[in-house]
């Protein structure tokens, strides 16, 4: 580290944003045009709705699940979901056995294409610290307690492969249509600290 | 290393408080400092890894203090100037600039 005291200056975030993007626009090197593209971009089009229509898939489609768990980041890009921060995807499925919980303990890493930008506990200490340590007292402040016969496995993602949750189809659902299906896909599912919702 | 940034067991951080129906930005400039990484990657010729150590570089108690996307201008602004891209001088004259047009 460069220093261990304190050494942030302490200007509004929203002027020391402004001041670094002014002076790069000022150089020539961004465009105001291209972050507002970005911004777009996932604010509105890549979330958790592309990862909700990668799980009914698999729910409905036993060959497609079949190529989700051998290769999850060629299944999922059978999409068109593919690309920053999701370039290699392992999707680790729950089971009546087995529940899975993700986590990034070292920052924030997360799989963009499939379910957007993280959420701000997933990035915040509370989480990581404990998510890898207490995982059963982790799902309860999500509401979410499990049988204690059920093993919780917890993937500590890194920079280079993200992992997506494959919840359990909810019981019920036989008569239901993909497109149905997804609707019952949270994100909280994808990550493992929820329960796909009950029709 | 085992820095600030390795959370993994660490006890005595609170309860994780989710937000119900969070928005993916909670303020605009947290969008501008999103809008960056993807930008500044292209002209400036870092890598994911690095921008990551640029965040863990920072002191342990700003690292625990501030924001999500603060640790992000932290590492951007570390970076840049580094590379001689921006000089420190002109971000905070740029800093000062705006807050008096906004006061």
């Amino acid at each position: 580290m460069q220093n261990a005291h304190k050494t942030l200056p302490e200007p509004d975030p929203a002027i020391r944003v402004r001041a670094l993007e002014s002076l790069l626009v000022e150089k020539g090197l961004i465009d105001p045009k291209a972050l507002d593209a970005l911004v777009d971009s996932y604010e509105h089009k890549i979330g958790p709705r592309n990862g909700a229509k990668v799980v009914a898939r698999a729910w409905t489609d036993p060959a497609y699940k079949q190529r989700l768990l051998e290769d999850a980041t060629a299944a999922i890009k059978e999409f068109g979901f593919s690309g920053l921060q999701g370039e290699d995807m392992v999707v680790v499925e729950n089971t009546p056995e087995v529940h899975n919980l993700t986590v990034c303990t070292l920052c924030s890493c997360y799989p963009w294409p499939t379910l957007g930008l993280p959420p701000v506990w997933y990035k915040a200490a509370p989480y990581r610290a404990r998510a890898v340590s207490d995982p059963r007292g982790v799902l309860a402040e999500f509401g979410l307690e499990l049988p204690e016969t059920t093993e919780v496995r917890v993937w500590d993602t890194t920079a280079e492969l993200r992992y997506l949750v494959l919840p359990e189809r909810p019981a019920g659902t036989e008569g239901l249509s993909e497109a149905e299906l997804e609707e019952l896909v949270t994100r909280d599912s994808m990550i493992g600290v929820g329960q796909p919702k009950s029709p | 290393m085992n820095g600030i940034h390795d959370l993994g067991g660490r006890h005595g951080l609170g309860p994780i408080n989710p937000e119900a129906n969070e928005p993916v930005f909670h303020e605009p400039w947290e969008g501008r400092a999103f809008g960056l990484f993807a930008s500044t990657f292209v002209f400036a010729g870092y890598t994911v890894d690095e921008f990551r150590h640029a965040i863990e570089n920072m002191a342990p108690a700003d690292y625990l203090e501030h924001s999500y996307y603060e640790h992000w201008m932290s590492a951007f602004e570390a970076l840049l100037t580094k590379r001689g891209i921006v000089t420190r001088e002109e971000l905070d004259a740029k800093v000062a600039q705006l807050s008096r047009e906004a006061n």
